[in-house]
């Protein structure tokens, strides 16, 4: 009987496929990722069907965290100048004074949660403990002094004549005076537009919407 | 240099004892180190992203007015009222409240989009033509079947227990339904009162042990 003679094959696989698929991966990855900022009070905001993409310069946000805290953000990342305007005339306004060099040292997109006898001490503060010093939130439950009034009063005459959005982003859990407290302040500055923070979800089979994004009739 | 010259040893290279002859080395190269970076790069890039951007919902809140004649009348016969108590609870009435609270209603989050499409479609088969606002509807480049809808009203009282997930998901739910016509209002007196007495049955008899 001859020996059947079986053919050595290498276990060698050849990787170059899969190692264009990894790379093909990472690059998009490194694409379409987009740092999340870091946030000193994380809030889960709710779900919508809406589409509308956020805007990221000239608007101000104001927050609403899980303990019905509301905070105050600028987003002017292309004209700092604007948001230490908005910081001096804010504190101003209400005969607490910031200087402009103090002002300087708030970064566009922070969120500014304290009262204004508060605020000096907050923005003097260094870059890390900002991070980690726990702000009361802006008061805003007694109309009286709704405080985060002046901050919009202050963002309008700065943004006099310009578009200014106004984002409201509130958290899952805080209780609906609190927004409302928000709308209040909004509105005594006669501003009765409004953009709310989601996350995106598509709209539910069956209804109405869902058949006028998909064409059917 | 050597290990790239795979090809033929010879071509014009002389042979003899002087000449060495190059060694041929593989063109390999082993390529593990690169994948594992390239996975944990991946990996690392998975972990950080945030692949969905948050995104915004309009919301237009009517000017306070005390003048009668600029405020928006509802028909009665077109209106729903969804309230939104503690613990994500739901109530809902159509039309006017009745003196004895018996149109009074619960729901869910589950069940009221059923409820708001049920009215709907009620409004819309009581819909009698109205060239009026047809015309003004084409004129606006507006769908004139609109129209049909324009005595439909969802008026959304959240409590002072109420959260904001539930605001914003009736919010949603009348962009889902393409409800035209939407308010958030406080509620009146006896309607928190119907909703305590509603809710207290249950989970507010608790505490008064």
């Amino acid at each position: 009987m001859p020996k059947v003679n079986i053919a050595k094959k290498s276990t060698d696989t050849d990787m170059t496929p899969f190692v264009d698929i990894a790379f093909l991966i990472l690059s998009f990855f490194i694409m379409a990722t987009k740092f999340k900022p870091a946030e000193a009070v994380p809030i889960q905001t709710p779900n919508s069907v809406s589409s509308q993409t956020l805007p990221e310069n000239d608007a101000v946000m104001i927050s609403i965290d899980k303990d019905d805290k509301v905070y105050f953000s600028i987003m002017t990342k292309n004209d700092k100048q604007k948001a230490i305007d908005i910081i001096v005339a804010a504190s101003t306004a209400r005969n607490m004074p910031v200087t402009a060099q103090e002002a300087a040292q708030y970064f566009p997109g922070d969120m500014i949660g304290v009262p204004f006898n508060k605020l000096k001490g907050y923005l003097n503060l260094p870059g890390d403990q900002k991070k980690v010093y726990v702000q009361d939130g802006i008061p805003v439950k007694d109309s009286s002094n709704n405080e985060l009034y002046y901050w919009i009063a202050a963002t309008r005459s700065v943004f006099a004549g310009q578009t200014l959005k106004y984002l409201i982003k509130g958290d899952n859990v805080s209780k609906f005076p609190a927004f409302k407290a928000v709308i209040d302040a909004l509105k005594k500055n006669d501003e009765q537009k409004y953009n709310l923070v989601t996350m995106p979800e598509g709209a539910p089979a069956g209804t109405e919407l869902y058949k006028e994004r998909n064409n059917i009739k | 240099m050597a290990s790239l010259d795979t090809g033929d040893g010879g071509g014009g290279h002389k042979k003899g004892p002087g000449v060495k002859k190059a060694k041929k080395l593989s063109t390999r190269v082993d390529m593990t180190p690169m994948v594992d970076l390239g996975f944990l790069l991946i990996t690392f890039f998975i972990f950080t992203a945030t692949m969905s951007s948050p995104t915004t919902m309009d919301l237009n809140m009517p000017k306070d007015s005390k003048d009668e004649k600029d405020q928006t009348k509802v028909k009665q016969s077109g209106a729903l009222t969804i309230m939104l108590g503690k613990d994500n609870s739901l109530f809902f009435y159509e039309g006017d409240l009745l003196p004895d609270g018996s149109n009074f209603k619960s729901s869910t989050f589950k069940d009221i989009r059923n409820e708001v499409i049920k009215k709907k479609q009620q409004v819309e088969a009581a819909y009698v033509t109205d060239p009026a606002c047809e015309a003004k509807a084409i004129q606006e480049k507006k769908d004139p079947k609109d129209c049909r809808q324009k005595d439909f009203f969802v008026l959304i009282k959240p409590t002072k227990e109420a959260n904001y997930k539930g605001v914003i998901d009736l919010l949603d739910e009348m962009t889902i339904n393409k409800v035209a016509r939407y308010a958030l209002v406080d509620p009146f007196p006896q309607e928190e009162e119907l909703i305590s007495a509603s809710l207290g049955i249950a989970p507010a008899a608790a505490p008064a042990q």
